[in-house]
């Protein structure tokens, strides 16, 4: 070993890696392969230049390149989270139970199509969604069922919530309350991102200026009373899956979180107060070394952005810490079977890649909900890599390698390019207006599909390799019946309530909705009345009117 | 053939009589002359059309959408033919222009059409005036025609409207400075969109030079913000003010006359388009002089007609 | 039909369901196949995309759904085409549909229907057939 790297080394183990062992040792005292080698923690180049401590460093050091933390998944395994709910909050409850059970260690609430756009089930626009991708909730009523018996100072829950993210957070909030856990005992996450809503996944409500507002009031309102939660989880997930390149998933999801960090430095609030808990929501997909270098990549231009551009003091706050989950839209209904092994070459590169957390897709979702045969599958899929792999047992082990290196220099640098081309033309509302990122997002779906329609892209068991097929999976359905169900309980609540002081509590959120202040607390108080979403939402829908897409 | 019940739902003003008719002029159906000469010539000669153009971006659709609006407050019928560019290579196009419009979808007097300018030799004039007289003959009092870009062929559509507004808005610089000397030649009111932008009054102070009097600027620059619904009553008004103007001043039928020359030019192109490309693919060879070969068959159709 | 007749069609997506991708690659699949498509965006009621379909005169409509949501909303396109005064305009449908539920779309009036792995000219070429079928029979 070079003297150089020795020192450098030396170094960094008596600083921040010898920080972290101080507060989280490592799962085992030693890591050694079969036969008794042992396993580096940290592989690095005999030759430690500046180019090197600038691009790629060690893990827990900035620019971050190699991992968020010194010693990554020696030290504790990602969070191993997935995604569900379906139909009624008793059935989801019955889900995440089980999946407690068979040792997920984190929550992932999906909700309904009516939930997400901020509508009650009893709405005609509701017609043939209630409870069909994700659970429904109206009231506080659907959310103390949905965590029954859950603990909620125990668990982290992740909730897939946007533009009435607030409401949904209001409820957790109270529900927690009600079992005895204080807010600032919560942990946990809310996708809180509306940009990506208005290029990649549609569920906006209000148009971007307020929508950024009660982003930022939650940013506030959670920075003083649930310190703990994270309060957005700036998704690039799903302008993926409507087909971007994995340069613009990382430029157009960092333009985003840009965007909130101006907005809410706009608003008064302290960069280093907040920005540690904005949270990030990656793809991954089957091109496993491009992935990786994605994600390495995208860590690498956030620190820098947060060091440059918005002169952070605090590592924290240069720290991008993400959540993934493999590619929905790379399954194939034809022979589902070989969608275990697609998941299971996705889940490696974002393990590969240092993720904080991870969902991986079961077989059958190109067709349905998931079973729960397939979930179990899905869950194991993590486990083999974690407890089998040995890949988790070395930091960043793809790092130094000539072609992860140059292309996770390639992605920043197309990143960059773009985010300058989004800052020239006004920043990303304005981009989103003229139509400039989704244009982007649809040229590069457009290309890839029409790349598998000529065969010159193959998928197995699509253009090539298929097979006559018979054999059907079960599918699981929702029982039409639920929306029904659903609708009744609706009503019959709505019945039971105290109407004057739920009025007086949306007369208050209306009054606070035209004024400046911060709306968390009257949605809270409107909340505890059992004030649906549908009625929250529409009091702010007449403050706010609602967005209106052009493209 | 049911020309004549066609022609009486048109009357009607039925949302499906009159897409119908445009499809049959647009596609040329041989209906296409009785449906046109059998249209109400008095609702066309009062129906106002209004041309709306102006660089993407600007924030038209949403300023035609709150116009529409302020339009239907007034229990005014409106058609929108709303033109977007054609693919070069294959003759197809996609009409997005809905997706901004479907705040007035299910509003039975809010008539939409969406066009493509199915390439430059397509007879677009042709076609959108058509769209114009059918909708007019529909019952649609104002007719408002909105192009993308600011293009020749969006000019020359543009030539078919009573009075055109160009809107503006503050970030397209490069693209303003360029246009700049001809903007009054086409435009009749100058709409600043999105003024709440930096660079809103800059653009405006600027634009202010291109007119000769106070009062001129005053009357025909419009401040907005169309997304906020600002400005939009005061467009209206200046709208019907403007084409009282023209009416007076004779400029109004100044117009109609020449919109009437450039979509008669295009019907003459048209209806010779196809009997030409005939005579063309059984005669001539390649070899021979294109203007004589033109000149000739020429004579030969004017020959085919005698007889 | 004269032979400078463009093919119309209509592609619409119903319900609340925001995922475009394969919506808005139909829509240019089919542009680049030479049809002019109206697309309507996102988030419409079966009453929008009829409304729409009517007054574009277009010979057939395309819907797409990807939540799960198709029973119930591809035929309240077919109902809402009738009540605008389009019963004869056909509808084409697409998304994550079982099998079965495929049969119960037909016998509701829907003339085809596609799920993930079609092929984009077997579609491309229901688009056609629907609208030639849907052109010679018409009257005026």
């Amino acid at each position: 070993m070079t003297e150089k790297k020795n020192q450098y080394l030396r170094d960094w183990e008596t600083t921040e890696l010898q920080k972290s062992l101080d507060r989280f040792p490592e799962r085992k005292e030693k890591f050694y392969c079969h036969g008794g080698r042992p396993v580096e923690r940290i592989a690095l180049p005999e030759t430690i230049d500046t180019q090197y401590t600038e691009n790629q460093g060690v893990p827990g050091r900035f620019p971050y390149t190699r991992g968020v933390q010194p010693t990554m998944y020696r030290g504790r395994f990602w969070t191993m989270r997935q995604y569900a709910g379906f139909s009624t909050a008793a059935e989801s409850n019955k889900r995440y139970r089980y999946l407690l059970d068979k040792g997920q260690t984190g929550l992932s609430v999906a909700f309904d199509l009516p939930t997400q756009i901020g509508y009650d089930s009893d709405d005609p626009i509701s017609l043939g969604e209630v409870g069909k991708v994700g659970v429904a909730i109206d009231t506080l009523a659907d959310m103390e069922v949905l965590f029954d018996k859950i603990p909620l100072d125990k668990i982290s829950t992740s909730m897939t919530i946007n533009s009435p993210a607030m409401v949904l957070l209001a409820m957790y909030i109270v529900v927690a309350e009600k079992q005895g856990v204080s807010a600032d005992k919560i942990r946990g996450t809310i996708q809180n991102d509306i940009l990506k809503e208005y290029v990649a996944r549609g569920t906006y409500i209000f148009p971007p200026k307020p929508s950024l507002r009660l982003i930022t009031n939650i940013f506030q309102w959670c920075s003083g009373n649930a310190p703990l939660f994270n309060t957005i989880s700036i998704s690039g997930y799903h302008i993926r899956e409507a087909g971007s390149t994995a340069s613009q998933e990382v430029a157009f999801t960092l333009a985003n979180g840009i965007t909130y960090v101006q907005t809410a430095l706009d608003a008064g609030l302290e960069l280093d107060v907040f920005a540690r808990r904005l949270a990030f929501f990656f793809n991954a997909s089957s091109n496993l070394l491009e992935e990786v270098a994605k994600f390495r990549a995208a860590r690498r231009l956030w620190a820098r952005i947060m060091k440059d551009r918005f002169k952070s003091q605090n590592p924290a706050s240069m720290m991008l810490r993400f959540h993934t989950q493999t590619a929905g839209s790379s399954l194939t209904a034809q022979q589902v079977d070989n969608n275990i092994v697609r998941v299971t070459i996705q889940a490696l590169a974002a393990v590969l890649g240092g993720t904080q957390s991870l969902h991986t897709n079961s077989r059958d979702e190109a067709l349905s909900l998931p079973t729960e045969d397939s979930v179990q599958t899905a869950l194991r899929t993590q486990q083999i890599i974690a407890h089998e792999s040995g890949v988790p047992d070395s930091v960043d082990p793809l790092g130094g390698s000539y072609y992860i290196e140059q292309l996770t220099d390639k992605i920043e640098e197309e990143a960059v390019s773009l985010i300058e081309q989004i800052d020239k033309s006004g920043g990303v509302v304005a981009a989103i207006e003229t139509g400039f990122i989704q244009g982007q997002i649809e040229d590069a779906a457009y290309q890839y599909q029409t790349e598998i329609e000529r065969k010159e892209r193959i998928i197995v068991g699509v253009n090539k390799f298929q097979v006559d097929e018979e054999t059907k999976v079960p599918v699981l359905r929702v029982d039409p019946a639920i929306e029904d169900e659903q609708v009744q309980g609706l009503t019959r609540l709505k019945a039971e309530r105290d109407q004057e002081r739920l009025q007086n509590a949306l007369e208050q959120l209306e009054i606070a909705a035209r004024s400046e202040s911060n709306l968390m607390d009257p949605v809270i108080a409107a909340v505890r009345e059992y004030g649906s979403l549908g009625e929250i939402c529409g009091v702010l829908r007449r403050v706010f009117g609602e967005y209106q897409a052009r493209w | 053939m049911k020309t004549g019940d066609l022609l009486d739902r048109l009357q009607n003003g039925e949302p499906r009589a009159i897409a119908r008719a445009i499809s049959l002029v647009e596609d040329q159906s041989e209906l296409a002359g009785a449906i046109l000469q059998g249209l109400d010539k008095n609702r066309l000669d009062q129906a106002l059309v209004v041309g709306i153009t102006g660089p993407p971006g600007v924030g038209k659709s949403t300023l035609t959408s709150k116009l529409i609006r302020q339009l239907r407050l007034e229990k005014v019928r409106v058609g929108i033919i709303a033109v977007d560019p054609s693919s070069p290579l294959t003759g197809g196009a996609i009409l997005g222009d809905r997706i901004r419009m479907m705040d007035h979808a299910l509003d039975p007097d809010v008539v939409v059409r969406s066009m493509a300018t199915r390439g430059r030799l397509g007879g677009l004039c042709a076609s959108a005036g058509a769209a114009v007289r059918v909708m007019a003959g529909g019952g649609c009092q104002v007719i408002l025609i909105e192009t993308v870009g600011i293009g020749q062929s969006e000019m020359d559509i543009v030539g078919l409207a009573d009075l055109t507004i160009m809107v503006l808005a503050p970030g397209f610089g490069d693209d303003i400075q360029a246009m700049k000397a001809g903007i009054l030649e086409v435009a009749d009111l100058l709409v600043i969109n999105k003024t709440d932008l930096q660079g809103g009054e800059k653009l405006v102070l600027d634009l202010s030079t291109l007119f000769s009097s106070h009062e001129e600027k005053e009357r025909r620059i419009i401040k907005t913000i169309a997304h906020e619904d600002q400005g939009v009553g005061v467009l209206l008004q200046r709208i019907y003010e403007h084409a009282d103007i023209l009416r007076e001043n004779g400029t109004f039928l100044q117009k109609r006359k020449r919109a009437f020359e450039l979509e008669t030019i295009d019907w003459v192109l048209e209806l010779l388009r196809d009997r030409a490309q005939n005579l063309i693919a059984k005669k001539e060879s390649i070899d021979r002089d294109p203007r004589l070969a033109a000149t000739n068959i020429m004579r030969e159709l004017i020959a085919e007609d005698l007889k | 039909m004269n032979t400078r007749g463009k093919l119309r069609v209509l592609i619409g997506k119903p319900g609340l369901d925001g995922h475009d991708r394969g919506a808005k690659f139909i829509a240019r699949a089919l542009r680049d196949a030479g049809f002019e498509v109206i697309y309507t965006g996102i988030r419409r009621t079966p009453d929008q995309i009829a409304a729409a379909a009517v007054q574009e005169d277009v010979a057939a409509v395309g819907l797409s759904s990807m939540s799960g949501a198709h029973l119930k909303l591809f035929p309240a396109v077919v109902k809402a085409l009738a009540n605008a005064g389009g019963p004869d305009i056909p509808v084409l449908g697409g998304g994550v549909i079982p099998d079965e539920d495929i049969v119960l779309l037909k016998e509701q009036g829907i003339a085809s229907i596609f799920t993930p792995g079609t092929p984009v000219a077997a579609i491309i070429e229901a688009f056609t057939q629907a609208c030639e079928q849907h052109l010679s029979g018409r009257v005026e």
